[in-house]
C-alpha cells in the first residue's frame, strides 16, 4: 500500500503533463473567469440625442455621465444619427430626451424618455436600461426634492443581501471551484487507471497478492491529497485576488470539498471501469462530465429558466449540489444543519459510484 | 507436493464460445513446461486461468498445491507472472520498479536492496541506474522483467510469449535464465511463438482450438510425429484441423 502511494506519486511528479492539468489548469481557469467572463457593465459608451437642449437636461447628461457604468460618447441634436452610430458599433445604448424638457419639468407634466439599447447582446442591453432607469429616478427624486412636485408615495429600496455590490466573481468562484475539482479528480484518476490497463501492468497487479481495493485506493490516494491541495488554492486565490468574503466556516467546507472530491474519484474510478485506453478515459470525463456540468449545474445558467427536462436532468448533476453547497457557506455562511440534504445526496452518489464500479469489476473478472 | 500444476477437465466458455476445452495435464516441479498454439487457439486464456485472471467454468485446477477455486490468494503468493506486453512503469528508474514490485509481495527494504543490487550487477545495468526503464533497450527490458516477475522468489513462474520481438542473442540469452531459474527447482511454464524456442522445453504441449493435440518432450514428439522439428509437427496438426473442418 504504502509503495504503491509512493510510486504513483513519483509517476506524478514525474509526468510534467499531468502536474500543469493538476495545478496549471485550476490557477487559469480561476483567473480567466475572474476576470474576462466579467458580467458587470462598467464604462458602457452611450449616445444622447437632446432635442430640448436646457439646463436641465444638461444637467442629467452630466449626471448620466459621472456614473460610472456610462461614458456619453456623443450628443446629438436629431435622431438621424442613431442608426449609423449603433451600426459602427460605436455605442451601446442612446437615450433621446424630449422637447421642453426643462419646462416640463418644473410644471411637473409627464415626461417620456426614450431609452434605446442595441440588443444584440439581450443581457447587455438589459442590464444597461435597468442602469438608466436607476439613474434617471435618482435624478427624478433630486429635482422633487428642491420644487414642491409630490413625492412618491412609495419607494423601493432595494438592498442585494450576500453580494452587496452584485460582483460575478461571486457568482463564478464556486462554480470554477466545482468545475475544477470535477476535472482534475475524476479525469485525472480515470486517466491513470486506463493508463495502468493500456501498458499491461494492470494484469500484473491483479496477478500480485495485492487486492483490487487496494490497487484503488493506492491509486486514488494520491489524487484525493492533490486535490485537496487545489482546493485550498482556488480559495486563497479567491479570497486573495478577488477579494471574496467568507462568511461560513472554512472547516465545513474543505469538509464538504473533501466529500465532493470522492464522489469525483469514484466517478473517475467508474469511468476507468468502462474504458481500455487513456484517450477513451479523457474523452469520457470531458463529454458525460464537464459539459453537462459546466451547462446543467446552474454555473452558467440559471436552473429555473430550463424546460423541465432540463431542470429534472440537472437533478443528477453532482456538481449543482455542491455548488449550492459552496455557495451557502461562502457567502450566506450557512451551516452544516442547513445543508444536509444536499450533502446527502453527495453522499449517496458516491456510494452508488463505488459500489457500481466493484460490480463492473466483478464482472469484468468472470467474463475474461 | 510433487506436481506445480494440476489441471482436470478445465474448460472455459464465453457465451457460445468454448476457448478451452477439457484441458488435462500436469507439470512437474522443475520442469520447464512449453505451451504451443497459433494465435487463437486458447493459450492465453489457459494461462489466465491459471494465474487467476480468469474464473475457468468447469473442471479442476491446481497450481503450486492449492486449488484455483477456493485459494486463489495463496496463488497468487507463490507465482510470478510477466505478460507479453512490457510490464514494468516506463516513467520509473530501474531500482523504483523492483522497489514497487518487492513492495506490493511484501518483501522487507533489505531484501529489496540487495535484490536491486543483485539484478544491477547480473544484468550489467550499473549505466542505466539512474535512469527511467523506457531508455533501456527492448532484450534488457524483457530480461529485467523476467527478473522483477522473479522478485518474491515464487515456486512458478508464468511467461506469456516473453521473448515476442526480441533478436536471437537475447532471446538466447533469456533462456539460459530460465534454465537456471529451473535448476534451482522453479517451475517454468512458458507460452511462445518460436518453435526453436519450444526444443528448449522440457515438456511441450500443442493447442489447437482450446483442445491439446500433442503432449510430451519435443524429442519424443518428433518421433511419434516421425518429424524433423517441432514446426513440422505444429503445421501437421494446424493442417489436419483445418481438413477435418472442412
Amino acid at each position: 500500500m504504502k509503495g504503491f502511494i509512493i510510486k504513483e506519486f513519483l509517476q506524478i511528479f514525474r509526468d510534467y503533463r499531468s502536474m500543469a492539468i493538476l495545478f496549471g489548469i485550476p490557477i487559469a481557469q480561476i483567473l480567466l473567469f475572474g476576470f474576462a467572463l466579467n458580467m458587470d457593465l462598467n464604462n458602457a459608451h452611450i449616445a444622447i440625442v437632446n432635442k430640448s437642449g436646457d439646463a436641465k437636461s444638461i444637467e442629467l447628461i452630466n449626471k448620466i455621465n459621472s456614473s460610472d457604468y456610462f461614458i456619453v460618447d456623443q450628443v446629438f441634436n436629431s435622431e438621424t444619427n442613431i442608426q449609423a452610430a449603433f451600426q459602427r458599433g460605436e455605442i451601446k445604448e442612446v437615450i433621446v430626451i424630449p422637447e421642453d424638457f426643462a419646462a416640463r419639468l418644473a410644471s411637473n407634466q409627464k415626461i417620456e424618455l426614450q431609452v434605446i439599447a442595441d440588443a444584440s447582446d439581450p443581457n447587455t442591453a438589459s442590464i444597461l436600461v435597468n442602469y438608466t432607469q436607476a439613474v434617471v429616478s435618482s435624478f427624478q427624486s433630486q429635482n422633487a426634492k428642491g420644487s414642491s412636485a409630490a413625492l412618491p408615495l412609495i419607494q423601493v429600496e432595494s438592498r442585494f443581501k450576500y453580494n452587496e455590490s452584485l460582483k460575478s466573481v461571486y457568482m463564478f468562484v464556486p462554480g470554477v471551484f466545482t468545475i475544477i475539482l470535477m476535472l482534475v479528480s475524476a479525469m485525472m484518476t480515470s486517466i491513470s487507471i486506463a493508463r495502468e490497463k493500456e501498458l499491461g501492468t494492470m494484469e500484473i497487479l491483479l496477478v500480485s497478492p495485492i487486492t483490487p481495493v487496494q490497487i484503488i485506493l493506492g491509486k486514488v490516494f494520491p489524487y484525493v491529497l492533490l486535490s485537496f491541495i487545489n482546493a485550498g488554492l482556488i480559495l486563497l486565490m479567491s479570497a486573495f485576488v478577488f477579494g471574496m468574503p467568507f462568511s461560513g466556516s472554512i472547516t465545513l467546507l474543505l469538509a464538504e470539498a473533501l466529500l465532493f472530491i470522492l464522489m469525483a474519484l469514484s466517478l473517475g474510478i467508474f469511468i476507468s471501469t468502462v474504458s481500455n485506453s487513456q484517450q477513451t478515459a479523457m474523452l469520457l470525463s470531458m463529454f458525460a462530465l464537464l459539459l453537462p456540468t459546466i451547462l446543467l449545474s446552474g454555473f452558467v445558467f440559471p436552473i429555473k429558466n430550463m424546460p423541465e427536462v432540463l431542470q429534472w436532468l440537472s437533478h443528477l448533476m453532482p456538481g449543482k449540489w455542491f455548488i449550492i453547497i459552496v455557495k451557502a457557506i461562502i457567502l450566506k455562511g450557512a451551516g452544516f444543519a442547513d445543508l444536509w440534504k444536499e450533502t446527502l445526496i453527495i453522499l449517496s452518489m458516491t456510494l452508488f459510484f463505488i459500489g457500481l464500479s466493484i460490480k463492473k469489476f466483478n464482472i469484468r473478472l468472470a467474463t475474461n | 507436493m510433487s506436481k506445480a500444476v494440476v489441471v482436470k477437465d478445465l474448460t472455459k466458455k464465453f457465451g457460445n464460445f468454448t476457448a478451452v476445452n477439457k484441458l488435462n495435464f500436469e507439470v512437474d516441479k522443475g520442469e520447464v513446461f512449453g505451451f504451443l498454439g497459433a494465435n487463437g487457439a486458447g493459450k492465453t486464456t489457459a494461462i489466465k486461468i491459471l494465474c487467476g485472471l480468469s474464473k475457468p467454468s468447469s473442471g479442476q485446477v491446481t497450481v503450486a498445491g492449492f486449488d484455483a477455486y477456493k485459494q486463489s490468494e495463496l496463488i497468487k503468493k507463490n507465482i510470478g507472472y510477466m505478460s507479453q506486453r512490457f510490464s514494468l512503469y516506463d516513467d520509473l528508474t530501474i531500482a523504483e520498479n523492483i522497489r514497487f514490485y518487492g513492495g506490493i509481495y511484501g518483501l522487507k527494504r533489505v531484501e529489496i536492496q540487495s535484490k536491486t543490487k543483485e539484478y544491477v550487477k547480473k544484468l550489467d545495468l550499473e549505466e542505466f541506474e539512474g535512469r527511467a526503464v523506457i531508455d533501456l533497450p527492448l532484450g534488457i527490458k524483457q530480461k529485467l522483467a523476467f527478473s522483477v516477475a522473479n522478485v518474491h522468489n515464487p515456486a512458478i513462474i508464468f511467461l506469456d510469449e516473453p521473448t515476442s520481438g526480441v533478436d536471437p542473442i537475447t532471446r538466447r540469452q533469456f533462456w539460459d535464465m530460465i534454465y537456471s531459474e529451473a535448476a534451482k527447482g522453479k517451475t517454468i511454464f512458458v507460452t511462445t511463438h518460436y518453435m526453436d524456442e519450444a526444443e528448449y522445453c522440457d515438456r511441450i504441449t500443442i493447442m489447437v482450438d482450446g483442445k491439446i493435440e500433442a503432449l510430451d518432450s519435443p524429442s519424443r514428439l518428433k518421433k511419434d510425429f516421425n518429424a524433423h522439428n517441432i514446426s513440422d509437427i505444429f503445421l501437421k496438426l494446424s493442417r489436419k484441423q483445418n481438413s477435418t473442418q472442412n
